[in-house]
């Protein structure tokens, strides 16, 4: 277990340069990040099935393998 | 002790038929199947010869138990990639040709997407106007209906199967936190208020060891039918698995599971062996836990969690490559990205699950739900949850919201583009893919280990292929380009 409890305290090491930057940068990113997500949604609403209750109800399969 | 992993995934793809709510399963697997096929230059079927689904690697069939049929009167044929591609129990699969690395076998796994993908494009030329056959590449219907993702492995047949089985079990159960495909709502307990859970199958496991595929399934299923030489070689038919679609999540789900049957080969296990106390339970403890909190009892007593039995296994893995090389699972560096990618994911799992959005399916698809969800002021019970849950799998790249979701690639799609016409080059596929193309009016049917040849006058004759790694480009390459002709093959081969 030692080698498992030395990863666990290296693992965060890997996202500290991201800890220390200014925050300025940080909520930047954030934001970006946010645009991503609303533009990925408004695609997201665009493509999903009209009618989703129906759409849903519909897909029954056979039991497989 | 270790022998050099051979790899294949089969695929039952979800089918609906839009437009006739009659639609049957079954003929809309034929029609989608037979529309894929009827337009490329040949077609050759599968031969039955040696398919023994019944046989149990226990050496018995335990009473009441279920051998799988085979269906002998259903669309089944062999692709010039080497892959099977057929109906079973309703459903199209795709079964990929034998690989020799995990990366390979992520490039033939998407190259199956795409023959779906183009399959249903072709049906919809030969059906009715405003119907349309969609398949999805999950494995439960939401309603407590399951089909399968199916792995491959060959192994060494003198690793008692007893300890493989009781050892790979806490591999098979742990690996869900980043194999899942994710899913809302249970199916084995379902609840009016669903929750997200990671994996598509957990709910339907019911034992911890037996034969059966499609009822009461076993964590580990004893099929027993190498598809090789039986006398030194067994095929460990995994039944547990979702269905991928991140690469990265394929890539981990053959890869570790191949790396961890080399340390049960060589006995590397056993210093410290790690039993589950409830295996069947501990699958959807697993499976439900999101968080990656939940411990999981050991026979030893131990309480421990599922990132922290991966973590162990990881450690296992990683002395034992450093102590003799990873070269069963494909040159370098094929071991040492293997060991890399896996020990990354696993930080990645204790230190900021959302970190590996683009990486993991279930993560992808928690990440989509909650911003979805936040949008849209709505739970986990709304139908367009449910939706998108289901939709996250279309196959067809307009619909398709996996496709939307800019996931890291392993493979390119040049790569996966020619996968879908052409072998791997590195296992007996090639020599099967490779006469289909080049002697394929002359083949009446093609199984994992043989080709049969119809010269005209003569019997037919069968080749067989009992080697998976044998009949590689590297060894057949010159003896085909020597030969014009199917009865020249046979007679070089001293068939």
């Amino acid at each position: 277990m030692a080698e498992r409890e030395l990863k666990k305290r290296t693992a965060p090491q890997k996202d500290a340069p991201e800890v220390e930057e200014e925050a300025p940068a940080t909520s930047e990113r954030g934001e970006r990040l946010k645009a991503e997500i609303d533009d990925l949604l408004d695609e997201i609403d665009e493509v999903l099935e009209d009618n989703a209750e129906e759409f849903v109800r519909n897909y029954v399969q056979k039991g497989g393998q | 002790m270790a022998i050099a992993k051979v790899y294949g995934i089969e695929t039952e793809y979800g089918i609906q038929v839009v437009g006739n709510a009659d639609g049957n399963p079954t003929t809309a697997s034929s029609v989608l199947i037979n529309s894929y096929v009827s337009q490329l230059a040949g077609r050759v079927g599968w031969d039955f010869e040696d398919e023994s689904p019944g046989r149990d690697a226990r050496g018995y069939v335990r009473e009441g138990s279920m051998p799988p049929e085979v269906e002998t009167h259903l669309v089944n044929t062999v692709l010039t990639n080497g892959a099977r591609y057929y109906v079973d129990h309703a459903h199209p699969e795709y079964s990929s040709p034998e690989c020799a690395t995990p990366l390979e076998l992520v490039r033939q796994d998407k190259a199956g997407e795409l023959v779906l993908a183009r399959s249903m494009a072709a049906a919809r030329r030969v059906l009715p106007p405003g119907e349309e056959i969609v398949v999805y590449k999950n494995n439960s219907d939401g309603k407590g209906n399951s089909y399968g993702c199916h792995e491959n492995y060959l192994m060494d047949r003198t690793v008692p199967f007893a300890r493989l089985a009781r050892q790979v079990t806490v591999h098979l159960v742990t690996r869900q936190i980043y194999t899942g495909s994710g899913k809302v709502g249970c199916e084995a307990s379902p609840s009016p208020t669903p929750a997200f859970e990671i994996t598509q199958r957990a709910d339907f496991f019911e034992e911890e060891i037996g034969l059966e595929t499609t009822l009461k399934r076993p964590i580990v299923n004893t099929r027993d039918e190498p598809h090789a030489d039986a006398t030194k070689y067994r095929r460990l038919h995994v039944i547990t698995g979702d269905a991928n679609l991140a690469e990265v999540a394929t890539f981990l789900k053959v890869g570790v599971t191949a790396l961890v049957l080399l340390l049960i080969e060589d006995d590397v296990l056993s210093a410290r062996e790690l039993v589950l106390a409830n295996p069947v339970q501990a699958m959807r403890a697993v499976s439900h836990d999101v968080a990656l909190t939940r411990p999981l009892e050991l026979v030893s007593g131990e309480s421990i969690t599922a990132l922290e039995l991966q973590w162990e296994l990881y450690d296992a893995a990683r002395k034992y490559a450093e102590e003799r090389g990873l070269a069963e699972l494909g040159p370098e560096p094929a071991g040492r990205q293997l060991l890399e990618r896996w020990e990354a994911v696993l930080s990645g799992l204790e230190s900021d699950p959302a970190s590996l959005r683009h990486q993991l399916d279930w993560v992808a698809k928690l990440e989509l739900i909650d911003a979805y969800c936040a949008r849209h002021n709505c739970g986990l019970d709304d139908h367009r949850v449910a939706a998108l849950d289901l939709q996250y799998h279309d196959v067809r790249p307009a619909r398709s919201l996996f496709q939307r979701l800019d996931m890291e690639r392993l493979v390119t799609p040049a790569e996966v583009e020619a996968a879908v016409t052409s072998p791997p080059r590195d296992t007996r596929a090639y020599f099967r893919g490779e006469c289909l193309k080049r002697f394929g009016a002359s083949i009446v049917a093609a199984n994992w280990d043989s080709i049969v040849f119809d010269l005209g006058d003569d019997p037919l004759r069968r080749v067989p292929m009992m080697e998976p790694l044998r009949g590689s480009a590297a060894h057949v390459d010159t003896l085909l380009d020597g030969c014009s002709s199917p009865a020249e093959l046979l007679r070089r081969l001293g068939a």
